[in-house]
């Protein structure tokens, strides 16, 4: 009676002890998930997602608050990714996607306020007060900050061409 | 033999190859036509650069345009006349998109600049000869059209031992190669002796299916006396024209995945593009034409033309002769692996090999239906790929495990649509993966650069505020230290 | 639009299934030369039965009928079902089997190339465990009983037994050796049992030469390759000869079990069936030598006389693992096997 008593005290001491020290010393720092899926994301903290900056959509999205479908400059494909990562079904049509599109100034309009040039995540409006701003196609993400600044509505998103090089054949229609 | 073949699996299919009696037609010459759109990127790599200027009149083989970057070819006057445009028309491609093009109106003259020939180019260096070909545009001729020079430059780099020469044409209705063959054996096989010297290779093997004996024959007469060039008749068998198929049926050289031909001491040109060498080298010409053959139940006269580059087809059918009955389907190049066109006013480009025109009893449009797991496909791929099984994960979108099954290993040879009892577009589901999985690598490129700039955006944040934060705490410092000075002087404490 | 190739091999399901179904004819034919004209009335029962039950489900299903329904595949499945049971059972049984099969088994998995079991095999074992009197009653052989006897045993469900039972040899020498109560040796039971023949069952080795005869056509005509029908009747042939040679008295012979039961009518015809077999030439010798092995335990030691349904559904189930670790070597990639 006794030799059983001791022995289950010992030896729920024991593994209680090993659990906690095992809790220490494999104890995760933060989320490891979450820098995985912020390193998904476009990165150019545009926040059209509602969230300030990609790190905290990718939070957000990592602790399944927020849609996979949230980021429109990831577009179709992030959120394809997203989806497998997360192992989440998609709804294919929820997604907006309006392909790759770049933000473009029309001269005529352009007043030169820098407003833009201040939002712009990547630097890709260039430009001085009371100077025609221009747009660098190669750094504009197509996010879209820079649209909402414009008093003069000079600045509108264009969908790039697609270069024949770059044309993808499309999926055949299932039979 | 047949009772035994029935247990052989070999790679690739026996298509009936349509080739008579097309190929049997003496090459015709073609009326030039009334307007020229030559195209500047006809080439695998950057497009060519235009220097000439809308209104002025250039000669035949004059430069149009020139290569810009490493890998790029330059773009010649077909014919003497006056450029009349520089601008976007439709390419010879199944998308329909816009490229760039030079319209040419000739004179009719068609007269030719004071050619630039190397009087002994045996006694030049490889690099001199590379040089001639690169300045006038020689490209892979069998379908890559990639710059010739730039490959005969990588052979010599890579001390190539064997150059394999390309005489398969294995696509079925195309028969200009054949015709280059059995007509110009001699030019072809001078081509292949500069690509020789070009490329220190120490021979050169012409591979040739054995359904073209008529080739064989002048092939094997015009190479006597050249020890170190040898015909080569090989099994008529689709694709025999692939390189890595036709490396290992010549030299028994398997060419791994993801290496290059010349990685195992070949190189691999056409003969179509031994011939443009020759030109090139021997006679000074540029490439601004070329053989190509008219074929498809819809022609009028089937038959192999010289068609000057940047003909539009519908000039090249209608001098030909036109229609016999109303096309349901314009191909460029082979029915295996050319592409469809959208309509036939696009130019023909120097990768041309021939078009082919279907009347609807030819193209047989037939729904296709699920696969029913025959495998045929698998006996059929050259590459020893499992299509049915990478058809069916692109089907549901997993193009990752599509690429894992070796899908970029796929050369679109379309053996295994061809023989797929279903009539699955097998080929339609591959083109589409691999470019949906390259345009995922570009965007994810753009990715990294777009956190790049983010990040030295917030860098010159920080850099500013820091330093705006510096100097107010150095004004700070500078006012105080007044401040501390004034006060120690008389009269201060009257202020405070 | 289409993509390239723009010229194909002229070719169809509707042209192999067709195929499939001549190459069928010779083992009808001897059918009704050993056992009367009554098996057409099942061939023609269950054609009927899984046509109507193939349209039915089409049009649940909301696909276009016509298409699909004429690709053959459902008069091959029926024809295999009619063959594969007994020659004089009753009409329902047939029905209830060619319906389980079109319906459950094919339709429900999503029709032609979705199932991934053999619909007429699944067919036969569902039958085989829900009616196993029925499922084994066979005529006897080269007394064929007159076609209104016949049709009267079909349609009628009139059974009488005495006048049908015939047992195949399969059945004969199990229940030889399991039922007398004194130890019994092969040849003890094959002597003077009339159902014993040549080299398997007493006229039934004409029906299995028929299936021979048709397979050996499909072959030449490329409508399936050597890989099956060569590695499940070698491996059939092979193991059944080692136990044969080691104890005669006990074990079969090799030619007992290559003619005899569904052996070579599933050599050429079942395991061969594209959709639920293995796609890749190692992959098709795997799964046949599999479906072989299992065939001869099956028929050794199992409870049931014939094997071959029973293990052609097992193999059904590995084929996609088969499949996996069998892909050709890619070209180029000197290991082989899956690229990494």
């Amino acid at each position: 009676m006794i030799a059983a008593i001791f022995s289950l005290t010992v030896l729920g001491v024991a593994l209680g002890l090993m659990l906690g020290v095992a809790d220490r010393i494999f104890a995760v720092e933060g989320n490891p998930f979450i820098a995985e899926i912020e390193a998904m994301m476009p990165g150019s903290q545009c926040g059209q997602c509602g969230y300030p900056g990609c790190a905290v959509a990718a939070k957000a999205i990592a602790e399944r608050e927020a849609s996979v479908t949230i980021c429109p400059p990831g577009g179709k494909a992030l959120a394809q990714s997203l989806a497998a990562r997360l192992g989440v079904s998609l709804d294919m049509s929820e997604v907006k996607d309006t392909g790759p599109q770049l933000a473009a100034v029309a001269e005529d309009l352009c007043i030169g306020c820098c407003r833009c040039l201040k939002v712009c995540p990547t630097d890709a409006v260039v430009g001085a007060a009371k100077q025609i701003h221009n747009v660098l196609r190669e750094a504009c993400t197509g996010c879209g900050s820079c649209i909402e600044k414009c008093p003069t509505e000079a600045l509108t998103m264009k969908p790039v061409p697609v270069a024949l090089q770059h044309w993808v054949w499309p999926k055949p229609l299932a039979a | 033999m047949a009772f035994l073949d029935l247990f052989k699996s070999h790679w690739g299919v026996h298509p009936q190859d349509h080739k008579r009696p097309a190929a049997d037609v003496p090459v015709r010459r073609l009326p030039l036509s009334s307007r020229l759109t030559i195209p500047l990127s006809q080439h695998v790599g950057a497009s060519a650069r235009p220097r000439v200027l809308v209104g002025q009149k250039v000669l035949k083989g004059e430069c149009l345009a020139e290569a810009q970057g490493n890998i790029s070819a330059p773009i010649h006057a077909p014919t003497s006349g006056t450029v009349v445009a520089i601008g976007e028309i439709t390419a010879p491609h199944p998308s329909g998109l816009p490229m760039l093009a030079v319209t040419l109106e000739p004179d009719g003259e068609d007269r030719w600049t004071e050619p630039d020939v190397l009087t002994d180019p045996f006694s030049e260096s490889p690099q001199a000869v590379a040089k001639k070909v690169a300045e006038a545009g020689v490209v892979g001729l069998g379908g890559a059209t990639f710059p010739s020079a730039v490959k005969l430059a990588l052979g010599l780099r890579s001390k190539v031992d064997t150059l394999i020469i390309n005489g398969s044409e294995c696509e079925p209705y195309l028969s200009c190669d054949d015709r280059l063959m059995r007509d110009r054996a001699a030019d072809i096989l001078s081509g292949v002796r500069l690509m020789l010297h070009t490329t220190g290779a120490r021979e050169a093997r012409v591979g040739i299916e054995d359904n073209k004996p008529e080739a064989i024959k002048a092939m094997f007469d015009a190479a006597r006396g050249f020890g170190q060039i040898r015909i080569m008749p090989v099994p008529a068998r689709y694709p025999m024209g692939s390189d890595r198929q036709l490396i290992v049926e010549l030299t028994g050289r398997e060419v791994p995945s993801d290496s290059r031909a010349a990685d195992v001491g070949v190189l691999v040109n056409n003969v179509g593009t031994a011939h443009a060498v020759h030109q090139a080298v021997m006679l000074g010409r540029p490439l601004v034409s070329r053989l190509m053959t008219l074929n498809g139940g819809a022609m009028a006269y089937p038959g192999n033309y010289e068609v000057p580059i940047g003909t539009l087809v519908s000039d090249f059918v209608e001098l030909s002769g036109g229609f016999s009955a109303a096309p349901a389907r314009l191909i460029m190049g082979g029915p295996m692996m050319g592409n469809v066109l959208p309509h036939a006013r696009v130019p023909v480009v120097k990768g041309t090999a021939g078009i082919l025109a279907f009347t609807a009893a030819e193209v047989e449009e037939v729904e296709s239906r699920h696969c029913i797991r025959c495998g045929t496909c698998i006996r059929a791929c050259p590459m020893g790929l499992m299509p049915l099984e990478m058809a069916a994960h692109i089907r549901a979108d997993r193009l990752e495990d599509a690429a894992k099954l070796g899908l970029t290993d796929c050369i679109a040879c379309g053996c295994c649509a061809y023989v797929c009892p279903s009539r699955i577009p097998l080929v339609q589901y591959f083109y589409h993966a691999k470019g949906e999985l390259s345009a995922r690598e570009r965007s994810k490129l753009r990715q990294e650069a777009t956190r790049k700039m983010a990040a030295q955006r917030q860098d010159r944040l920080d850099r500013e505020a820091r330093e705006k934060a510096e100097i107010a705490a150095k004004r700070k410092a500078e006012r105080e230290a007044a401040k501390a000075a004034a006060a120690k002087q008389p009269g201060a404490g009257v202020e405070a | 639009m289409n993509n390239s190739p723009y010229f194909r091999k002229p070719t169809s399901i509707q042209v192999i299934m067709f195929k499939v179904l001549v190459a069928l004819l010779p083992a009808v034919a001897a059918y009704v030369w050993l056992l009367g004209a009554g098996i057409l009335v099942n061939v023609a029962l269950a054609s009927i039965t899984a046509l109507a039950g193939e349209a039915a489900m089409l049009k649940v299903r909301g696909r276009p009928i016509t298409p699909f329904l004429s690709d053959g595949s459902a008069l091959v499945t029926a024809w295999l079902i009619a063959l594969t049971f007994p020659p004089l059972s009753p009409w329902w049984l047939t029905v209830a089997g060619t319906l389980f099969a079109v319906v459950v088994v094919k339709q429900l998995y999503g029709g032609l190339g979705q199932n991934p079991f053999n619909p007429a095999m699944a067919a036969f074992a569902v039958m085989i465990v829900a009616f196993p009197a029925l499922m084994s009653q066979w005529p006897s052989v080269g007394h064929p009983l007159d076609f209104s006897a016949q049709l009267k045993l079909i349609l009628g469900g009139l059974r009488e037994l005495d006048a049908i039972t015939g047992a195949t040899p399969l059945d004969a020498l199990r229940t030889g050796l399991r039922e007398s109560g004194h130890p019994v040796t092969i040849t003890s039971v094959m002597n003077g049992n009339p159902a014993f023949g040549m080299a398997g069952g007493k006229g039934w080795e004409l029906i299995v030469l028929g299936y021979l005869l048709g397979g050996l056509w499909l072959w030449q005509q490329k409508v399936i390759t050597w890989h099956i029908p060569l590695a499940f009747l070698a491996v059939l042939g092979a193991i059944a000869g080692i136990f044969h040679l080691a104890s005669p008295e006990h074990f079969a012979s090799p030619l007992f079990h290559l003619a005899s039961g569904g052996a070579m009518l599933g050599a050429f015809f079942i395991l061969t069936d594209p959709i639920s077999s293995a796609t890749t030439p190692r992959g098709k010798l795997v799964f046949a030598a599999g479906a072989a092995l299992l065939t001869w335990i099956i028929r050794s030691f199992g409870a049931y006389p014939d094997g071959v349904a029973f293990s052609v559904l097992l193999m059904n189930i590995l084929v996609p693992l088969i499949d996996m670790y069998t892909q050709p070597p890619i070209f180029g990639h000197k290991e082989g096997g899956q690229k990494q």
